[in-house]
């Protein structure tokens, strides 16, 4: 499980975060929406520990990630998969490299097994036998695809989604979404997704909870969200412009 | 009202300029703590040894031949004047062992590697590449600065001995074959005048050369912001400021060790 208790941050004289309180709950997709610039990546980034909190406490399980030393975060963030927003697949390596980086990282296996893994990693994505590509001759969804492959090298327990969707056409947004869910589904992972989509949302949500000026407003499952009385959150499912970006 | 102004400036910029010196002194200590803990990422320093210093060679020596012969030709009109045209040899081999050799190595060097050094961390920053390798529980300080500036600090001083060295040849080709100076004489000025620790002020200043120009680039790179002009801006600031710190530190250099 990770819980967020109390978060606070801010950035100059902007305060991105106040007093958040979220609890992720384990072996499910919880979908976090809100505005742009609201601050939903850089709730992402606090429970990955790639940012501080200026106060409050990140428990991932029974261990607050603020307090423990560059090796122990090192060791839960190898519980950590993520699919960034645009892949930030390394351009310098090809596809297999970039899938392969983090099992020659971490595990001392035989060359031979780690070719087998990357091979099975990016078919289990839809992408058998492009290992030799580079990351700037794959398309968008591609090159998301590929991320994933890579993300789930180490076989994370908890996946970290940034708007996988994003920038791509309908279909393969469905495409990607079915992705996501099969993961989960599969390896019964616990996953937070990022998202602006909101037919997405709905697809893959177990949980969704909404972020709006550096708090969750509202939480729940996909039927009991959607019923929400809450006008903002009414107002952002629906598109209207007072009250959405 | 006006002094306010422009107190108010000159603390903004004594402010933001001990912030950057802070942050570039943490990244070295970083950089140094990080060396000595494993895994030791030999393959990456001699990918950057190559980038650095083998793929610099070309330009390094096309300007170390052209500065030996410019000062061997600028040497010989001043000593002309006074019969002592048979100095060229010590006094183009000295200024390009103790100045212009480490100095216009570092400046190619940086203009060359530094800038790339900055734009690649640049772009690896605001495409989160390095995010991905925080994620990837791996130090990007460890795994991106830590070669870069080792492969600089081991590349400059060979870099600067090669520019020295064919600096000398395009001096003796302009001294000797185009202006007619004894062969012997010229040599004979060279190896008498130049000592070993002319080399070695050479060489200790390209060694710090090393470090300045890698270690700016790095935590520009580092620290870019901004999408793609980000990535520009902070090309631009560590050629400008490596290149400053490089002209200064000479000097600096000069008068504290020799």
């Amino acid at each position: 499980m990770i819980r967020l208790v109390g978060i606070n941050k801010t950035f100059g004289k902007q305060q991105v975060l106040r007093d958040l309180n979220l609890t992720i709950p384990t072996g499910q997709t919880t979908v976090i929406i809100g505005r742009s610039g609201g601050g939903k990546s850089v709730l992402l980034k606090h429970i990955m520990g790639l940012l501080r909190p200026d106060s409050g406490e990140i428990w991932i399980d029974d261990e607050e990630i603020n307090r423990l030393n560059q090796r122990d975060l090192y060791r839960v963030r190898r519980r950590f998969g993520m699919l960034f927003q645009e892949g930030a697949l390394f351009d310098s390596m090809s596809v297999g490299e970039n899938v392969a980086f983090p099992i020659r990282e971490h595990k001392k296996l035989p060359f031979a097994e780690i070719e087998k893994l990357v091979s099975e990693k990016l078919a289990l994505v839809g992408l058998p036998g492009i290992e030799a590509k580079m990351p700037s001759e794959l398309s968008g969804g591609m090159r998301k695809r590929a991320a994933l492959a890579r993300a789930m090298a180490l076989d994370p327990d908890i996946l970290l989604f940034d708007e996988p969707t994003t920038g791509l056409d309908p279909i393969l947004t469905a495409s990607i979404d079915h992705l996501i869910i099969e993961t989960q589904k599969r390896f019964q992972m616990t996953c937070v997704v990022i998202s602006h989509d909101i037919q997405s949302v709905f697809r893959i949500a177990h949980n969704i909870v909404m972020l709006y000026e550096g708090r969750i407003i509202e939480g729940g499952p996909p039927e009991v969200f959607r019923q929400s009385s809450n006008k903002i959150i009414q107002d952002f499912l629906e598109g209207r412009f007072e009250n959405s970006a | 009202m006006f002094l306010s102004r422009i107190f108010f400036l000159i603390g903004r910029r004594t402010l933001h300029f001990l912030s950057e010196l802070g942050g570039i002194l943490i990244l070295f200590f970083q950089s140094m703590a990080w060396t000595f803990i494993p895994p030791f990422r030999l393959r990456i320093l001699f990918k950057q040894m190559e980038f650095i210093g083998v793929k610099s060679l070309f330009i390094v020596v096309l300007t170390g031949v052209f500065t030996g012969m410019v000062l061997a030709l600028q040497s010989y009109h001043g000593f002309k004047m006074f019969g002592g045209e048979s100095l060229m040899g010590g006094i183009v081999a000295l200024s390009l062992a103790r100045e212009m050799g480490p100095v216009l190595t570092a400046l190619m060097v940086n203009a060359r590697a530094g800038s790339a050094i900055a734009a690649e961390l640049g772009t690896m920053r605001v495409t989160e590449q390095i995010d991905a390798l925080q994620m990837m529980a791996i130090n990007p300080v460890q795994f991106l600065v830590v070669p870069r500036i080792w492969a600089g600090v081991l590349m400059l001083p060979l870099l600067t001995i090669i520019n020295i060295f064919v600096g000398i040849i395009g001096g003796y080709f302009v001294a000797v074959v185009l202006l007619g100076i004894n062969s012997g004489v010229y040599l004979n000025k060279t190896i008498n005048m130049m000592e070993m620790s002319d080399l070695m002020q050479g060489i200790v200043k390209s060694i710090f050369f090393g470090l300045i120009l890698t270690l700016i680039g790095c935590y520009k790179g580092y620290h870019t912001s901004g999408g793609a002009e980000g990535v520009g801006r902070a090309t631009t600031e560590a050629v400008v400021i490596s290149s400053v710190c490089i002209l200064i530190g000479t000097y600096v250099l000069t008068s504290l060790l020799f």
